[in-house]
């Protein structure tokens, strides 16, 4: 046979039907779904009279919708009228259709994206949809984890089959070892800095390399998480035995002897020795810095030692004319060196930031110093199982120390949809995905950084250089 | 869906790349449960004022654009999130065809679904297209999805894709003539399925 990829491997494994001509139809084995995105399919549903094929493989969840405030055992109902709207149809559409839902109230409750990692679901070798672009996430265990819209959630439901035509493959090697105090949100900036928003359009990404192979599984899948900010729908990291150990007696993995098995399975997944990728990008870690997004898309990035850029030096009149306009809807003069920029608000959470290794590596900066007097900070864990565990290793008492608010699962500042949102003007250092304009807040100004920048800067007031803190 | 085989109507030009989904509907607007009313939120930080009136130096604001049913733009159109609230504004907001060198994955997926033509054309073609919107009033263009070419009354002529694939390119085109619902389609191999599930249990 010939040495294939392990996208191909796993693609090639899910045909369910192939003609000369048409999209390939793949079979799925887990569909995640939230309360933005389902809706209108569910509804879809209902007028041509269809039922879910397989609710077994069909989890959903409440999370873009959710205010963090509040003690959310206290089962308060939320206030906003339309976002309970939301939520209600959520509940309604799970009860009906036969779901497994976690509400916000629900103790495993979460970000999709963390909550099907850490309860095990998310498996290698498996193909993964949800209607969320971030769905590239569960690529970290080494499964084609693709996100989709709303007709696709529905097409989904309604026949647990994807209609997907081939994606290009692109492997990105990330060679060296990582300098100290650098996160995997450092690399994955990196990268997106190096080949662009639109550089792995097209593309389903392999993360391979040293540096990858060095990170957790966390750090897996905060890279990607973060694929679809460089354009590709697909990012993906060979299961290893850091995989193994992180999935082993999660409540969903496979248990006992059936752990065994699939282990046996996942060992064959990885890209064959001589199997060709359709492009190579290749980055040396050890040239990577802590990265800060000056603009407003997260490839317009530089180092933390940098300066904000001079539109008049970019490289097409479209770059320089996209750039004059992120500086003034930044208010950023180029040329201001990065560490001088203050900030207002510090937002420690979202899908790419909010795990358990996130948070600790945030109290570790934090501890025993409290945040400027000029900045109000908080910590949203990505989900209640995260925010037990770091309660149990006293996280939560460093945090509230230091003058963060600790906060209850959801998706939170990540994107303006529920009560936490940057007022119009205000600067914001925040581990999330995404600085576009708007995206924290109408007129909040959004900085992209890691979780220990993001804890420094909380501290200091303005971006430092967290290899000197 | 509703069949798609030709439009003739005024380009609006969106000189911009890279333009991301959060910007075509802002996220406050994705609470409704509907496919529908998404048009007036449209554009809408960029399009409004604070307080809600329009902003006049919003590109798509100007008048000679009213009424506009074709969207041309700047390449990586689309980037950003899965929401197909964006396609839905789009077409609640009047748009037929989004021209543009290059769109964002899903984005484009989700343009398939709802009878959104995405036509990819060179930059070069893409930038006169917009010059010319921007210099003449009211400038209207044909798309044509069965000859797959745009064209004007001035004699301007060019052939597009759907999609850079060519099978998929003519796939698409063919679902989109045609009006055909995936599910549907997808529904027709359900014997494939179920052996799939039989083979796997
Ligand atoms: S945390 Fe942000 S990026 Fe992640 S799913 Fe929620 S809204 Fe999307």
């Amino acid at each position: 046979m010939p040495p294939k990829t392990m996208f191909q491997k796993i693609w090639d494994a899910h045909i369910v039907h192939q003609e000369d001509g048409k999209p390939t139809l793949l079979y799925v084995d887990l569909h995640l779904v939230h309360e933005v995105t389902s809706p209108q399919a569910f509804e879809g549903m209902r007028e041509a009279g269809r039922s879910v094929r397989r609710p077994d493989l069909t989890v959903a969840v409440a999370d873009h919708n959710v205010p963090t405030t509040g003690d959310r055992s206290a089962k308060v109902p939320i206030e906003d009228p339309t976002s309970a709207a939301q939520l209600d149809a959520m509940g309604r559409n799970a009860g009906e259709f036969g779901i497994e839902y976690y509400d916000m109230y629900s103790e495993d409750q979460g970000i999709v994206h963390i909550i099907g990692p850490e309860q095990g679901r998310t498996q290698p070798g498996m193909i993964i949809v949800c209607g969320d672009s971030h769905t590239s996430t569960h690529g970290a265990f080494g499964a084609i984890a693709m996100p989709v819209g709303t007709s696709q959630v529905e097409h989904v439901l309604a026949t647990q089959c994807l209609v997907q035509a081939p994606l290009k493959t692109m492997e990105i090697r990330v060679n060296g070892t990582l300098p100290p105090r650098l996160t995997a949100k450092d690399v994955i900036l990196g990268i997106i800095g190096e080949i662009g928003v639109d550089g792995a359009q097209g593309y389903a990404v392999e993360f391979t390399g040293s540096a990858i192979r060095a990170l957790s599984m966390e750090g897996r899948l905060t890279v990607c998480n973060m694929s679809i900010e460089a354009g590709a729908r697909v990012g993906m990291v060979a299961p290893d035995q850091t995989t193994f150990d992180y999935l082993r007696g999660r409540p969903h993995a496979p248990q006992g002897a059936a752990f065994d098995e699939a282990v046996a399975r996942w060992r064959e997944l990885p890209t064959d020795p001589g199997a060709t990728y359709d492009a190579v990008v290749e980055i040396d870690a050890s040239s990577l810095a802590p990265a800060v997004t000056w603009g407003t898309n997260p490839g317009m990035v530089v180092p933390v030692t940098g300066r904000v850029p001079d539109p008049a030096t970019m490289a097409s009149p479209a770059a320089t004319a996209a750039a004059e306009r992120a500086l003034v809807y930044m208010g950023l003069e180029p040329n201001t060196p990065i560490q001088e920029i203050t900030i207002d608000r510090v937002f420690i959470g979202s899908c790419t930031n909010s795990r358990i290794e996130d948070l600790r590596a945030a109290a570790a900066v934090v501890e025993g110093r409290h945040v400027a007097s000029t900045v109000s900070a908080m910590v949203v864990p990505g989900s209640w199982r995260v925010k037990r565990q770091a309660e149990a290793e006293g996280l939560h008492e460093i945090f509230k120390a230091a003058g963060f608010d600790w906060r209850e699962a959801g998706c939170s500042m990540c994107l303006a949809m529920n009560p936490d949102k940057l007022a119009p003007g205000e600067r914001s250092a925040s581990t999330s995905n995404r600085n576009f304009e708007g995206r924290q807040g109408p007129g909040g100004r959004t900085h992209l950084v890691s979780p220990p920048m993001a804890a420094a800067a909380a501290i200091a007031g303005h971006f430092v250089d967290i290899r000197d803190w | 869906m509703e069949p798609f085989k030709k439009i003739t109507g005024v380009v609006a030009a969106l000189n911009r790349v890279n333009v991301d989904t959060d910007q075509i509907i802002p996220a406050k607007h994705l609470k409704r449960i509907e496919k529908t009313g998404f048009g007036p939120f449209l554009f809408e930080s960029w399009g409004k004022n604070a307080d809600g009136t329009p902003n006049p130096d919003f590109e798509l604001n100007a008048p000679s654009f009213a009424g506009a049913s074709v969207l041309a733009t700047g390449r990586n159109f689309g980037s950003g999130s899965s929401r197909e609230h964006a396609v839905w504004a789009l077409r609640d907001g009047g748009f037929s065809a989004v021209i543009a060198p290059s769109f964002a994955d899903i984005f484009h997926k989700n343009c398939f679904e709802n009878a959104l033509v995405p036509v990819i054309l060179p930059e070069p073609v893409v930038d006169g297209i917009m010059a010319r919107a921007n210099e003449l009033t009211g400038y209207e263009l044909t798309v044509d999805l069965e000859t797959c070419e745009v064209s004007d009354s001035e004699g301007f002529r060019a052939s597009f894709v759907v999609h850079q694939d060519p099978a998929t390119h003519e796939f698409r085109r063919y679902c989109m003539l045609n009006g055909l619902d995936e599910i549907g389609l997808t529904m027709e191999h359900a014997n494939a399925i179920t052996a799939y599930e039989k083979a796997r249990s």
